[in-house]
């Protein structure tokens, strides 16, 4: 796998990963790869697919919500359909998308090294991610039929219901695995492989974004491991642990669930954080303002997150203790994520911006997110939230943070990356008007849900009262325009990515960071040489004679 | 030959094993006296307090942990730390009165 073995082409380019195949050829090249950006793509490839699963869900339970009654399924099937949506979209998509997908092509790419820490065990963890999602799928087909309890899996239903709930609880509990495992490998990768120079201060703020997510991913995740083996056990043996009716305590699995759960919306959240801190300085040419202060809310965010999960159970009874301690944490959380909001919109002051649709999806991210936290803070208030419990209100505020965030990230993710990893480039026009369309349709189909939500519509509920329908068919139109410029979008990045404008040079958008420095699409070593580091990213020559004179300088 | 001599620089005699080892059967027959004490509300206090120690005694001896680097060691203090600060907060839902 040397690349002084490898033939170099007409222009003096070395073959891209993408061309260079190792010891195996065709379809294994890409199986058995321990190459981190292969690995990348073929999470891509997966978690992609699975998204596509997801949105279809979302939309048909969007149109049965049309009519106050029943409209296109049954209650048992739609029961089935927000789990799936549930599931899929969390475990599947959300919670690996950004690590798995962008943080295992650049997060070695960034910190100047030639792969992740622990190549094999890389692919281990896609291993496990298939064989967990494909099992999710499995149980839908199977006798018994999907779970129907919420993505929660909340005690006793989860107990009683007969559907397949032990096979869905098996694939979260594998899903986990290979979570926990790309954890561990982007924490020594982190700690181990930077290039000479690269202390931790010159590291890009994705780099630091991924560290506190794999701290969280590490230590939080085998909780929930725990106790979906836990449920498992109660299932088949009956043991009494979380079973009233046995001497259990349903509240103790709401803890244990969501001590990872809550958690898990921060290892969702911060890569996306990560990869806006990385795009807004490229395109406003600004070095980021407040680099410290972004790295350290990053692990502030990892730290208070992973104590607030109580917040979820404000009305199922908890001691008076619990609520206030648990309240004012939530609060707490409410500032390393502002700290983020303000230097971001601090960075873009003064600077030279430029809307490409990597940026207009980053300015999108800070909005949507934006009215999702403030959403959330308004539920942190004890008592507000006991009257916003299970309304849609929730359901508006997760789709803001998590898809107007996270979903948001991924999408800009993929225009800023895209054109690195396969050297072609979409058409930004198309990209620009799918943009809008995802824009206005994603408000029109989740702002109805925080107005349903105030006016008492409760969440997951087949039939609702007639007096909501208006709402229920606004967000239902929504849906329909949202779906319509996923689709645009992907078709565009798809067909760029077989007949798109071949791109040669290295910084596509300008960027500082190690990404920009190797060739585009990368070699399988990442770079000739090894790197030396001597700044700190985000120095933009704003000054074009400054500029030349350290030119001649170096 | 010549590596394993290498990689046993650390190691310190069987003594201080069977020393660890004394100490644990000790503290097991501690925590089985108190018991039968009645400490009132401090009776989990003291059974955790000789707990900790014994965990202690087995992490840096038996597994090493005096010996790794200091990385290591607060990767390990980490989790313990946030595994005990769990437990805190999920008791302050329980009421043991």
């Amino acid at each position: 796998m040397s690349s002084n073995s490898l033939a170099v082409d007409k222009s003096g380019n070395l073959p891209s990963y993408l061309i260079d195949e190792g010891k195996r050829k065709g379809i294994l090249a890409w199986l058995l790869s321990t190459d981190h950006k292969r690995i990348g793509i073929m999470y891509m490839i997966a978690l992609l697919s699975f998204f596509a699963v997801g949105v279809t869900l979302g939309f048909l339970i969007r149109l049965e919500l049309l009519t106050p009654q029943g409209t296109i399924v049954n209650p048992q099937a739609y029961n089935e359909f927000f789990t799936l949506h549930g599931v899929i979209m969390i475990f599947i998509v959300v919670v690996p998308a950004i690590p798995s997908i962008f943080g295992n092509f650049f997060l070695p790419i960034m910190l100047g090294a030639k792969d992740v820490a622990f190549p094999r065990l890389n692919l281990l963890s896609w291993y496990l991610y298939v064989v967990g999602s494909i099992m999710i799928l499995l149980s839908i087909v199977l006798p018994g039929g999907a779970a129907d309890t919420g993505w929660t899996f909340y005690i006793p239903y989860s107990v009683r219901t007969g559907t397949n709930m032990i096979f869905t609880l098996t694939a979260v509990f594998i899903l986990g695995f290979s979570s926990i495992l790309t954890g561990v490998n982007f924490l020594t990768t982190i700690h181990r492989l930077r290039a000479p120079g690269m202390g931790w201060f010159k590291m890009p703020l994705f780099a630091w974004s991924l560290y506190a997510t794999g701290w969280i991913q590490v230590l939080a995740t085998p909780i929930v491991g725990i106790t979906l083996l836990l449920v498992i056990i109660e299932r088949v043996f009956g043991v009494g642990l979380f079973d009233p009716t046995l001497g259990g305590d349903p509240i103790l699995f709401q803890h244990m669930f969501w001590m990872y759960s809550h958690p898990a919306v921060y290892i969702i959240i911060v890569p996306a954080m990560g990869v806006i801190s990385e795009i807004i300085p490229v395109f406003s040419r600004r070095t980021i303002f407040g680099y410290k202060f972004i790295a350290f809310s990053s692990i502030g965010i990892a730290v208070f997150g992973s104590l607030v999960w109580a917040h979820h159970m404000f009305a199922v009874g908890m001691s008076n203790n619990a609520e206030f301690v648990f309240s004012l944490l939530t609060f707490l959380v409410a500032i390393p994520s502002a700290i983020k909001v303000f230097n971001w919109t601090a960075t873009l002051y003064k600077g030279s911006i430029e809307l490409e649709p990597p940026m207009l999806y980053a300015l999108a991210f800070i909005f949507l997110f934006s009215i999702g936290g403030l959403t959330g803070i308004i539920q942190g208030a004890l008592n507000v939230d006991i009257y916003l419990t299970d309304t849609y209100f929730i359901v508006g505020h997760i789709h803001y943070v998590v898809f107007g965030g996270t979903g948001i990230g991924i999408f800009a993710a993929l225009h800023y990356w895209l054109p690195k990893m396969f050297g072609r480039m979409y058409n930004k026009k198309v990209a620009k008007v799918a943009f809008w369309i995802i824009f206005v349709g994603f408000n029109i189909l989740y702002f109805p849900f925080l107005i349903l939500g105030w006016l008492g519509m409760p969440r997951r509920s087949y039939h609702y009262l007639p007096r909501f329908q208006v709402y229920h068919v606004i967000a239902t139109v929504g849906s329909w325009i949202l779906v319509l410029g996923l689709i645009i979008m992907f078709f565009n990045l798809l067909k760029s990515i077989r007949s798109g404008k071949v791109v040669t040079e290295k910084n596509i958008w300008g960027g500082e960071s190690l990404e920009w420095q190797t060739q585009t699409p990368p070699i399988t070593e990442n770079f000739v040489d090894i790197p030396v580091v001597n700044e700190a990213p985000y120095e933009y020559k704003q000054n074009e004679e400054e500029f030349l004179e350290k030119e001649e300088v170096l | 030959m010549e590596e394993n001599k290498v990689q046993h620089v650390h190691t310190p005699g069987y003594g201080i094993y069977f020393y660890v080892w004394l100490a644990l059967i000790t503290l097991t027959a501690l925590t089985a006296t108190v018991a039968g004490v009645n400490f009132g509300k401090l009776s989990i206090v003291v059974a955790l307090i000789i707990a900790a120690v014994k965990s202690y005694l087995v992490l840096t001896e038996f597994m090493h942990l005096k010996f790794e680097m200091r990385a290591f060691r607060i990767f390990v203090i980490v989790a313990i730390l946030f595994f005990t600060i769990l437990i805190v907060l999920l008791f302050s839902d329980y009421s043991f009165y």
